[in-house]
């Protein structure tokens, strides 16, 4: 597998992305040959018909929330930066960036928090709804668990967490419940190259 | 009765199994007699040898003492006690235990034990012989640190813990043997005669870590899980290990020659102890969790068999000559999560009590020997070998963990500082199984005596220097700590979130970790395993478990330390004071009064935060039943015994708290109570006797309540405002759940001291939960209740939706934490 930054010529703004992401050339190139294993029609970009076809990505429950979280609003196919972009949120949260400032980075623990509320939140409006968390927490569990119980717990979570009474999480307040855990250590992957 | 029986079985069977192995050993009670002695002059006794052989007198002897009969399992109890005396000393004198761990105490009382025997010229009892240690004294151990391993945080760093036990016991055995074998060419330390393999056996002796101290100078500093569980995971593996290097040492010990080929069996030999070990271990867990499902009948003896299967384990294992430990931690590992699903309430806790204390008893009972021992046995000292020795040890742990360390760091999500290495090496305590392996060397080395001289003085080094050194260390170095409070729901649910999302993304990558093992081991698990090895095996995620967990915990909590002084003006905030702090040091203030408040809005509504909550309702003459419902609370808890099993060292980390619940508790159970299965106690039993309580108190002031002894369906009387949505899904939630009315009542029922609230809501709870008995046709009225006029001080406190109670429609005791 090259290395080197000379094979990276045939990718488009690698340099740009390993800058802003700090994935190293040849993650960079692994990356870009999964994009095009997975770009079975050589669009250019990755859509729903690509992402369902990777099979052990289809069992998992949340799967479309994942696949909304590349797709840009607006959007219907994942391109190559794009994809890095995502993906660099997960980069353990200590690998070595010295350039931009640590807020800045993709895999600081902000951004990290940022994308599961993301996750969260569909409708983009800054805030989780109980609608929201309630769907969140069917798709995960529906198999498994009552939609009473679901409820159930759905509204003890809320509870916990929703410090302002608004009926609604922040994006502050779920920062504030989850402060105590790690999150870089739940949300990394180790990239392998 | 359960715990009694187990207790006196398992006790028994250590008596009788002492008995068959020490035939003859002296006393150590020193002036006794030894033979029968009757006062009377009598006729020969029937039997025992008779002093007075030529006694002709017809008279019947009065008071006879017959010694030797009872000898060897009155010395056997009398040790206990003393062991265990010695534990309650220490604990009189709370500063102790905090800076000197247990060991060491243990250690030196042994010593003056041991000191005063010596004087007496007593000899120890020969327990300690191979066979008793290794078949009696450390499977219990082992059994305790298998059983209450944290399962999750181990897998989760299996490759590390596996890394560091193997590949460090071999480096240091092999570092120190080869090192001490360099010093043994040395002549001035006259130490020549010891070979090679020698050497590395004795290496291979001192490096067994065994650090109990060690973790539990870790627990309390609450360093972070990850260094936490290397440690207690290494410790559990490497004793595998050691045991099987010990074997293959002992016997190539004794060949002149070692050749090449006898070291790729002895390589091939490990594997196949260790994977045979961990083989038969999954195996009886399998079988033992399989047994369980059928024992609804019995309950009685359910304890019994995890006891049996485990020692058999361990036995079987011992047999083939495979790795015995690694068999029993497997077992008890696997068989842990299914036979606690299936077993009752009782059994479970007394599982946990007995295996707790028979470890207890074991390591107790094995440093006090060392502490004996020590002064008993004739040394050889030989002050170059063992200074080299300590200090080898030393530098081959701090380099091992060094190397390794730097090799394994770049696979681990979260890579060890300098600091998770500094306690990982300097927790490198030697222990009980080093001191047992010594001597169980067998005679035909030369060096025996040097060899027991050396690694008790190694052992009580390190368990005395290291031990009382590390805990200032660990502060002053400030280690990285670990929050053990991420048990709300919210939490586990974005964590849950967080896991799918890793898992689908690595998918997405092409690549996978450990989330990728633990999603197929999950869904196998739920598919195939659970079906099998469960009575009842509905899939139960683990969020609704530790939801019940912690609902049940809360509950626990505040039935065990109502307190005893209940005054006329129940002053709640005094009651909610006096809890926090007898409270140890588990938990945050903060994270407890997090939890009573969702306890309080939850189900109990005992306790009231008047800092939150003002109290413009507050209605004088709720009083009086409030008072009263305390009175009998107080009564309820007496009838439990409390506290005892909440503060116990049980789990490192997981709290449990089973209901212990006393027989006064079963005999006020209305018999009317539907069992679904037979005696599931959760805190239903415990709120049971409120509920009936409650409902005759609210008799008079409501006339639907006719149906006051049955079970209550649900309380909704805290919806504030009370969206149709809710009102929809309480009507679907109260018809769905036509068939299953019992359990819920018991959730609810905890619900019921809720005229300690003081506010305007118990009488909006009157209305509401007298209504919601179980006629599912009141439903269409039930719904215009609690809507009229909530008080507007509940807007002060989150919305919160009753139905909680559907989560404890199984009343059965989840602790896990997948």
């Amino acid at each position: 597998m090259g290395s080197n930054k000379s094979t990276l010529q045939h990718i488009p703004n690698a340099e740009e992305l390993m800058e802003e992401t700090g994935f190293s050339a040849a993650h960079i190139q692994r990356l870009y040959d999964r994009f095009q294993l997975l770009d079975r029609d050589q669009m250019g970009g990755l859509r729903n018909e690509d992402f369902e076809a990777i099979p052990e990505l289809v069992t998992n429950p949340i799967k479309d929330r994942i696949i909304g979280a590349f797709l840009s609003p607006g959007k219907d196919m994942v391109d190559f930066p794009s994809f890095v972009r995502v993906l660099a949120h997960f980069q353990p949260t200590n690998s070595k960036r010295s350039k931009t400032s640590s807020q800045e980075q993709y895999n600081s623990p902000t951004r990290k928090l940022q994308f599961v509320f993301q996750l969260y939140d569909q409708d983009r409006d800054g805030k989780i709804s109980k609608t929201e968390m309630l769907q969140v927490l069917q798709e995960m569990l529906r198999m498994e668990e009552t939609d009473e119980q679901l409820q159930s717990v759905m509204e003890k979570a809320f509870q916990e967490a929703d410090l302002d009474q608004d009926d609604a999480i922040s994006f502050d307040e779920f920062k504030k419940s989850l402060e105590k855990l790690d999150i870089s250590e739940k949300m990394s992957i180790g990239f392998l190259c | 009765m359960d715990i009694r029986f187990s207790t006196s079985a398992a006790f028994l069977l250590f008596v009788c199994c002492l008995l068959s192995q020490t035939p003859g050993s002296n006393g150590e009670v020193p002036p006794k007699p030894a033979g029968s002695v009757t006062i009377l002059p009598p006729i020969k006794p029937i039997d025992g040898p008779q002093a007075y052989p030529e006694a002709e007198k017809a008279s019947l002897p009065v008071f006879t003492m017959d010694y030797p009969r009872i000898q060897i399992p009155f010395e056997v109890t009398l040790w206990v006690l003393l062991a265990s005396f010695a534990k309650i000393g220490f604990h009189v004198y709370h500063k102790i235990t905090v800076w000197v761990p247990e060991s060491c105490l243990l250690i030196s009382i042994g010593l003056i034990v041991g000191a005063i025997m010596h004087s007496v010229h007593e000899e120890p009892p020969a327990v300690l012989t191979s066979n008793v240690f290794f078949l009696y004294m450390l499977p219990p151990i082992v059994l305790d640190s298998g059983y209450f391993m944290p399962t999750r945080p181990f897998f989760e760093n299996i490759g590390t813990v596996l890394w560091f036990a193997v590949v460090g016991t071999l480096w240091n055995s092999i570092g120190i043997g080869m090192s001490l074998f360099a010093i043994c060419q040395i002549e001035a330390f006259g130490v020549q005669d010891i070979n090679l393999q020698e050497n590395l056996l004795f290496a291979t002796i001192i490096s067994a870590v065994d650090p109990v101290a060690v973790l539990n100078v870790f627990e309390d500093v609450s360093v972070n899980e990850q260094l936490y569980i290397v440690v207690f995971g290494e410790c559990l593996f490497n004793d595998a290990v050691t045991v099987v290097l010990y074997n293959m040492f002992t016997f190539v010990a004794d060949m002149p020659v070692v050749e090449p080929v006898d070291v790729f069996l002895g390589v091939a030999r490990f594997f196949v102890v260790g994977i045979g070990g961990m083989a038969f271990g999954i195996l009886f867990g399998f079988v033992s969790a399989f047994t369980t499902r059928f024992t609804s009948k019995v309950r009685e003896i359910e304890p019994l068999f995890i006891f049996m299967y485990s020692y058999l384990a361990y036995l079987v294992a011992e047999l083939f000559a495979i790795s015995s430990i690694m068999a029993i931690v497997t077992c008890s590992l696997t068989m842990k999560y299914y036979v606690e699903e299936n077993v009752s309430q009782r059994s479970c806790t007394t599982i946990r009590h007995v295996v707790k204390m028979l470890g207890s008893i074991s390591e107790t009972l094995i440093f006090f020997f060392l502490g004996v021992v020590t002064i008993t046995t004739e040394h050889e000292w030989n002050w170059g070998y063992i200074l080299f020795t300590l200090l080898f040890a030393f530098v081959w742990r701090g380099l091992g963990v060094l190397v390794l360390t730097q090799i394994i760091n770049p696979f681990r999500t979260i890579p060890f500082n300098l600091k998770d290495q500094f306690g990982l090496a300097y927790g490198g305590l030697r222990g009980a199984v080093s001191f047992a392996l010594a001597f169980t060397l067998p005679d035909n080395i030369g060096r025996k005596q040097l060899f027991i001289t050396a690694t008790i003085a190694i052992i009580l080094f390190t368990v005395f220097l290291q031990g009382i050194s590390i805990r200032p260390l660990i502060e002053f170095i400030n280690v990285r700590r670990t929050n053990r409070n991420l048990e709300t729901i919210n939490v586990e649910v974005h964590c849950r979130l967080m896991e799918h999302t890793v898992a689908g993304i690595e998918d997405l990558c092409g690549q996978w970790s450990h989330f990728y093992w633990k999603d197929k081991f999950l869904k196998f698990n739920t598919r195939i395993l659970r079906k099998i090895l469960i009575r009842d095996s509905r899939a139960e995620s683990s969020i609704v478990a530790l939801y019940k967990k912690l609902e049940l915990q809360n509950a626990m909590e505040i039935l065990d330390t109502v307190a005893g002084d209940i005054s006329a003006a129940p002053s709640i905030v005094s009651l909610y004071e006096e809890k926090k702090n007898p409270k140890p040091k588990a938990y945050l203030a903060g994270d407890l009064r997090n939890m009573h408040d969702i306890l309080s809005k939850n189900m109990y509504n005992i306790r009231q935060r008047t800092v939150a909550f003002t109290s413009k309702y507050s209605l004088p003459n709720d009083r009086h039943t409030k008072e009263i419902l305390i009175r009998r609370h107080a009564s309820i808890r007496r009838s439990l015994r409390p506290g005892s099993f909440q503060n116990s060292n049980v789990s490192k980390s997981q709290k449990y708290y089973s209901l212990p619940a006393g027989q006064s508790l079963e005999s006020r159970f209305s018999p009317r109570r539907l069992t679904q299965t037979d005696d599931r106690e959760t805190m239903s039993e415990a709120a049971y006797p409120i509920t009936n309580w409650r409902s005759r108190s609210s008799q008079p002031t409501r006339s639907s309540s006719s149906r006051a002894m049955m079970p209550l369906k649900r309380l909704d009387t805290l919806k504030e405002a009370v969206s149709v949505d809710m009102l929809n899904e309480n009507k679907e939630d109260s018809g769905s759940r036509a068939g299953t009315t019992r359990t819920n009542s018991s959730s609810r029922d905890s619900r019921l001291p809720a005229p300690r609230r003081q506010l305007s809501p118990p009488r909006e709870e009157d209305n509401g939960f007298s209504d919601n008995l179980i006629n599912v046709h009141h439903e269409a009225e039930e719904e215009d209740h609690p809507s009229p006029s909530p008080p507007p001080a509940w807007a002060a406190e989150p919305r919160y939706n009753a139905n909680r109670n559907p989560l404890l429609r199984r009343p059965q005791w989840n602790p896990k934490k997948t």
